[in-house]
């Protein structure tokens, strides 16, 4: 009963902001809308025991992912004169890509209510550990079974990151205001300071 | 505590609702509680470093200074500014504040003092710290003021920073542990230094995280010396500096919410949380309720915080990004890959193995997962 309320309030939720992204008219609040979108689905995840990937979800979407998001969009200078502009001449392409997904949507409910998919194959291959958590029975999976494929991944994350940063770095030329803590420290009194004690009417020699 | 709510002849959803509500507040009204109690105790430090007396007006000792700002603030206007963005500008207090108590849930006060034992408890909070930057952020952008809004970026920037060394650490942690959950981390340190000290901290490989984690967790609480985005003298006082009345105390209540809660972190991943400090029955101590243990941990960190917050200056924000990305992030990364490598020497083939054979041995044989339908 409770969990049938959690999960009409969750996807009803869900589906609501999903369509507000799209419908709101000030990027930040699409962004907003998206993150409400995300905690929601978060918590089906609970709903069907996935509380590790129901976490995961909350720290790398809405913790990370989505800061990020909000911080480019919140940098934004928009002109939505000129955001609109390119409405009618890219509607045809649009509404082509929306048919695309909606015939898979159907097609994909089709094919689940005849009964054509036998999820049972599928799941097989994950070999539930009975009377585990979630996350004993997730690592014992990737580090035994998909280990290969595990690292793979974080290799394909690792090659990312590299390029994107020798694409954005540059050498900054100069000193600019750059602070090299080791030379601070290094530097004594003596390097800075000069004390003299010069005759009256005489002066120093710089 | 529901089986005290079936005994009075409650049948169990209705026990259980009633427990879980009569937990919330147990948990909530005492924070609140020790939130204003502990703004006095800090700007009584924060005095006497200084050597002046601090609040000592209102109520013996100025016990109630705390109580006397609550209503000034309850009683004054809310001024929204009317190029605001009213909606977000109103939530955005709501949500720090909400986070704020939502991530006490999972703290243990003791043995089955815990309002929600999950197992994935200090994922959890991980998750929930990650969320306090919206508050902060939503406010400087619906405040449509340039200095709010530098010091939401500055938030959004500086938060996801030290998020990262703050995950690699409770990583190192969680290692040792053997599990996330909170209690599970607390009974872990049992006996851990020597078989006498109940705490992570005097173990070598843990002891350099402790002192990172208290860094991070100054900087991600936005405390002095990391409280720049409410830096006074450039920014006047940041994302709070369009908020009034009570949606400005809700910011303040939050934040030191957080700071309560990063202290009882530091007392429950590295000082055996409700544990006494010693594994030796001296005075009877096991016989102390376990919160008192953690409230003293928790007191004695805010003393630590409060005193920081009393001697050190100001990061300037270069330097702040320097000690996060380029000093913690590679430290902590490193300390990640010691102590698997030790706990891979010491505990090799302990633990899951039986589980872990079970579940590589025969993939084909274990039955499929009934479909839902």
């Amino acid at each position: 009963m409770i969990q049938a309320i959690a999960f009409y309030l969750f996807a009803t939720i869900v589906i609501t902001s999903a369509v507000m992204v799209i419908m709101a008219r000030n990027p930040v609040h699409s962004v907003l809308w998206l993150i409400l979108a995300f905690f929601n689905a978060a918590g089906l995840m609970v709903l069907v025991g996935a509380e590790f990937i129901a976490v995961l979800l909350v720290i790398v979407y809405v913790g990370a992912v989505a800061v990020l998001f909000l911080f480019v969009v919140m940098m934004l200078d928009i002109d939505f004169a000129e955001l609109r502009s390119g409405f009618i001449k890219n509607f045809p392409l649009g509404i082509a890509i929306a048919l695309v997904l909606l015939a898979e949507l159907i097609l994909g409910i089709g094919a689940w209510q005849a009964g054509a998919i036998d999820l049972g194959t599928a799941g097989g291959a994950t070999a539930p550990v009975a009377g585990v958590s979630n996350i004993t029975a997730l690592g014992i999976l990737l580090y035994s079974r998909y280990l290969f494929l595990f690292e793979a991944a974080g290799l394909v994350l690792l090659v990312a990151m590299i390029g994107a940063i020798v694409l954005t770095h540059r050498k900054r030329e100069g000193s600019s205001g750059r602070q090299d803590i080791a030379r601070q420290i290094a530097r004594r009194p003596e390097d800075a300071t000069i004390m003299r004690q010069p005759a009256t009417g005489e002066g120093v020699e710089l | 505590m529901t089986a005290f709510f079936t005994e009075l002849g409650l049948s169990y959803g209705t026990a259980w609702a009633l427990a879980t509500v009569a937990g919330i507040l147990l948990i909530a009204l005492p924070l609140m509680l020790a939130v204003a109690m502990i703004i006095y105790v800090d700007r009584k430090v924060w005095a006497a470093v200084a050597l002046r007396r601090g609040p000592n007006v209102v109520g013996p000792f100025g016990l109630l200074q705390s109580f006397a700002d609550g209503l000034k603030v309850f009683l004054q206007e809310t001024i929204v500014p009317s190029a605001a963005n009213k909606g977000l500008f109103l939530i955005a207090p709501i949500i720090t504040f909400t986070v704020a108590l939502l991530a006490w849930a999972v703290v243990p006060f003791g043995p089955e003092a815990v309002l929600a034992d999950i197992n994935v408890g200090l994922l959890y909070i991980l998750a929930i710290s990650s969320l306090g930057v919206y508050g902060v952020v939503v406010a400087g952008w619906a405040s449509n003021s340039k200095y709010p809004f530098f010091s939401a970026m500055r938030a959004a920037a500086q938060m996801i920073s030290y998020e990262v060394s703050i995950g690699f650490i409770l990583v190192c942690v969680v290692l040792y542990a053997g599990t996330f959950n909170m209690n599970g981390i607390v009974l872990a340190q049992l006996g851990h230094g020597f078989g006498i000290v109940n705490a992570f901290a005097f173990n070598i490989l843990l002891f350099p995280l402790f002192v990172m984690f208290l860094i991070s967790a100054l900087a991600e609480t936005a405390r002095a010396p990391f409280d720049l985005t409410e830096a006074e003298s450039e920014l006047v006082a940041g994302y709070q500096t369009e908020y009034s009345s009570m949606s400005f105390a809700l910011f303040w209540l939050g934040e030191y919410a957080n700071v309560l809660l990063m202290c009882a972190l530091l007392s429950i991943l590295f000082f055996g949380g409700w544990l006494p400090p010693l594994n030796i029955d001296l005075i009877p101590w096991f016989d102390i309720p376990g919160f008192v243990w953690l409230f003293g941990k928790i007191f004695f960190f805010f003393f630590v915080f409060s005193l920081i917050k009393a001697t050190v200056p100001r990061f300037r924000y270069d330097q702040l990004m320097r000690l996060g990305w380029k000093v913690f992030l590679p430290l902590s990364l490193l300390f990640v890959v010691l102590v698997s490598g030790w706990l891979m020497l010491t505990r090799w083939g302990e633990g899951n193995s039986a589980v872990l054979a079970a579940a590589t041995a025969t993939p084909a044989a274990a039955s499929p997962p009934a479909v839902a339908r």
